[in-house]
């Protein structure tokens, strides 16, 4: 039983899914497709998926908690244009991105208030605040694009430092920063906690609902960062960019292995779930599938992580 | 036993095991509409024997016959087919389906013809027939075409039994039907029970209001730790009689108390209410354990709930060492040194899928293990496998999902999450529920050393043994209100039950009938 023995923390743990698939994939686009493992391919791989990746970290903590954040895709889209809004009207680099957080911060906070203390459904609460998000988009806008984002901002879209792109910069210093809060904050305790028994941890003497409302608020906050690097790589804010992103985060999250029930999952789990996601994407462009099938893969791959989860689970008992 | 009635059910040498022998060569008959009362302390064996008779639980051992002949039930639906009921405790009603549609749930009549053979529901025939057994439970004011969550307890009672009727009963099994219903609305059902009887339906039922059986069961059945103790007609027993069989085991020794002096007063409730609370005064002093007694039911959770600011309080106030406190929710409970262990383990106290060190840890995060913006581990591990010794917690490792343990050392890891708060107060609430012997002696063990170093305990158990056994003092409740306290002396088993079954009405009872213990 030496193999078992090897295997079972692997097992045990919940990134192992998307690990172990993100291995194989590459190895079998390495050997089909000669342009895969290159440095310029990956490079831009990484920058694909890595807006998609940020907002995952942050509606992971909400996933752990127990709760969905299905607003994110408009925050995303909202956060874009009100940086490329406030920039357009001279209001400066800063001032342009500070606009743009905030407005994150404020609607990830009136998901927290109405799902921690009105106690409506996450479910129901994200999903009006998806649509009044993306309402906004087009109020700002009047449905047209949006010029005039700031050289700087323009810069954290479209930049290089030390030869990788900024997003994937800025994706891998979130990824550190979530991970240490949810292992070494009482803060990241209380979130597993929560999503493991809710009331168990109220009665331990936690403000569970405080550390709701800071979940939804950091998803939020999270949103707003990646529409931002989003709408700065687009170089124009879209009324359309991150519509249905949601849903791709919400997936990422589950290939990486975060459970929806709540008490599972970690910053990792985010990103190889985004990651897994994006090279899937990648592979089956170099191998010349139709985005149609593509669209048939990816769902495919979604449905035999979740199936994967329950046989690991069943087997790590 | 009359002559010439035959009985409808006999039960002969029925036996049934889990982890332990729950059933013990029972034997007992009934007859056509006899109303029997099945009386036993928690854990006698009443539930699992009324699982056995309506086909849930299949005996180990033993024998049924039904109108003479011998019956082997293949599960409830079946018993249903002979016309044997049960109506569990926890009512068994689809809240947000009509009262029709509950009644005739699994077995709607069909339309006729060729539609009733794809399936569709025969809705008007369903109303008139819901009508008629409405009307049989005196019920005829409940709508069948209501919604069952707009009903109140007591008419979702009276909607199970109608159910039980519409499919031809014989025997009605009712698990305390009383329980959660207000006096006026446990009458009406007494009423009812009565005039099944005279139908000739045959019903058994549950109850810890001992006083309420006095009133309409026929006959007692009484089991003690899975035997049968007693059965006999209600008209020769007395409460005495009733409660000396339902607790006459002798209390064991497992209490090793260690006398403490007790000190200066520590925690005094002044007129605290709120729920199903009334107004509730108590004191406890240092060293002392301060028993809880009382019936599911009566509100001894609730009143440490209201202390702990878990559910705001109408009214009151709490002191501490004299000073009174205000508790807003449970965090400031926490902060002045009260800890709490809540009666559901699963559901209250533990992150089961979570490791040892991190549900023992969880309470104390902020205050013990926070350094500046993060937690040392090296701390939680230290203070963790420290607690884990001193409560020779058994696991394999701390890293170990706190799931895989045995009910016993899951109480322990609780106790560790409290104890190294270093409370002054530490409320308990059926801390041995779900515990193996060996456990249970080893927390007795804990509570007695606890104490000794002068930490206050307040204890909630229905487990009278444990309860006279570790109490100081013992508070008894009764529908939300303290009704006595007994000081350890006089504090017998009959004393406690017989406190905890009065209220107003009952105490009249038990001064005309002279049942005085």
């Amino acid at each position: 039983m030496k193999v078992k023995k090897l295997i079972n923390p692997f097992l045990q743990s919940a990134e192992a899914g998307a690990f172990l698939a993100v291995i194989i994939l590459g190895i079998v686009l390495t050997t089909a497709s000669p342009q895969f493992l290159t440095v310029s391919n990956l490079t831009f791989v990484a920058r694909g998926f890595s807006f998609i990746a940020i907002a995952s970290l942050g509606v992971g903590l909400v996933i752990i908690t127990g709760g969905i954040d299905l607003s994110v895709g408009s925050i995303m889209g909202l956060s874009g244009v009100i940086a490329a809004f406030l920039s357009s009207h001279g209001f400066g680099t800063v001032l342009s991105l500070s606009g743009a957080l905030l407005v994150g911060v404020i609607m990830g906070f009136l998901n927290g208030i109405l799902v921690a203390k009105a106690k409506l459904a996450p479910f129901i609460v994200t999903l009006g605040m998806l649509s009044i998000g993306r309402g906004l988009v087009y109020v700002v806008t009047g449905g047209w694009p949006m010029q005039g984002l700031t050289k700087p901002i323009l810069f954290l879209g479209q930049g290089f430092f030390l030869g990788l792109p900024l997003p994937v910069w800025i994706m891998i210093v979130l990824l550190i920063i979530m991970q240490i809060i949810l292992r070494y904050t009482a803060f990241g305790w209380y979130v597993y906690s929560i999503g493991g028994n809710d009331e168990a941890t109220r009665l331990s003497g936690v403000f569970v609902d405080r550390i709701k409302i800071g979940v939804y608020v950091i998803s939020g906050f999270f949103a707003s960062i990646g529409g931002i690097v989003l709408t700065a790589r687009l170089g124009v804010g879209e009324t359309t960019a991150g519509n249905g992103y949601e849903l791709n985060v919400i997936a990422a999250l589950v290939l990486g292995g975060v459970s929806l029930s709540g008490g599972m999952g970690s910053a990792v789990s985010a990103l190889f779930g985004a990651a897994l996601m994006g090279i899937l994407r990648n592979g089956l462009v170099l191998l010349g599938v139709s985005s149609f099938w593509q669209q048939i893969s990816i769902g495919t791959v979604i449905i035999l992580a979740a199936l994967f989860d329950q046989i690991r689970l069943k087997y790590s008992k | 036993m009359k002559v010439g009635i035959e009985p409808l059910l006999k039960l002969k040498g029925i036996e049934k095991s889990f982890a332990a022998k729950v059933l013990d060569n029972v034997s007992f008959e009934i007859e056509p509409g006899e109303i029997v009362a099945l009386l036993g302390e928690n854990g006698a064996g009443k539930s699992t024997l009324m699982k056995i008779i309506s086909g849930i639980y299949t005996a180990d051992v033993g024998h049924i016959s039904f109108e003479n002949s011998t019956l082997i039930l293949k599960g409830p639906k079946h018993a249903q087919k002979f016309g044997i009921n049960i109506i569990h405790q926890e009512l068994n009603i689809v809240k947000n389906r009509t009262v029709a549609q509950n009644i005739y749930l699994g077995r709607e009549p069909k339309m006729s013809g060729f539609l009733g053979k794809l399936g569709f529901v025969n809705y008007r025939l369903m109303k008139s027939d819901t009508e008629k057994a409405l009307a049989l439970v005196n019920a005829r004011q409940i709508d069948p075409n209501q919604q069952a969550r707009l009903l109140t307890t007591a008419q979702l009672q009276l909607v199970e039994i109608a159910r039980a009727l519409s499919m031809d009963s014989k025997i009605i099994l009712m698990d305390e039907p009383t329980s959660s219903l207000t006096e006026d609305q446990s009458d009406i059902l007494i009423e009812l029970i009565k005039k099944l009887k005279s139908d000739g339906i045959a019903v058994v039922f549950t109850t810890h209001r001992i006083l309420e059986a006095f009133g309409i069961a026929d006959r007692f059945v009484i089991l003690r730790d899975g035997k049968l103790v007693s059965d006999v007609p209600a008209k020769s027993a007395t409460y005495e009689n009733v409660i000396e069989w339902m607790v006459g085991r002798p209390i064991q020794n497992l209490y090793p108390k260690t006398k403490v002096a007790i000190g200066p007063e520590v925690l005094r409730v002044e007129a605290l209410s709120g729920g199903i609370n009334k107004k509730s005064d108590f004191t406890v002093y240092k060293g002392e354990i301060l028993g809880f007694g009382g019936l599911v039911g009566a509100g001894r959770s609730e009143l440490m709930y209201l202390l702990l600011g878990v559910n705001r309080k109408k009214s009151g106030s709490i002191f501490l060492y004299d000073d009174e406190i205000r508790i807003k929710n449970i965090n400031d409970a926490i902060r002045l040194g009260i800890g709490f262990v809540p009666e559901d383990r699963k559901n209250q106290s533990l992150i089961l899928g979570q490791s040892v060190r991190f549900n023992v840890a969880l309470a104390g995060l902020k205050q013990l293990f926070k350094k500046g913006l993060f937690i040392s581990n090296n701390t939680i591990d230290r203070t963790t496998s420290e607690y884990i010794k001193k409560l020779s917690i058994r696991l394999h490792s701390s890293k170990q999902a706190v799931r895989s343990l045995s009910g016993g050392n899951q109480q322990k890891v609780v106790l560790a999450k409290w104890l190294l708060l270093q409370p002054s107060v530490l409320i308990l609430d059926e801390p041995t529920r779900g515990v193996d012997v060996g456990a249970k002696a080893e927390i007795y063990q804990l509570l007695g050393e606890l104490v000794s170093k002068g930490i206050t305990i307040i204890l909630i158990s229905s487990d009278l043994p444990e309860l006279i056994g570790l109490s100081d003092r013992i508070v008894v409740m009764s529908e939300g209100r303290i009704v006595k306290v007994l000081e350890q002396e006089e504090a017998t088993p009959h004393q406690v039950m017989y406190y905890a079954g009065l209220n107003e009405k009952t105490a009249e009872v038990v001064n005309e009938r002279n049942l005085q213990p």
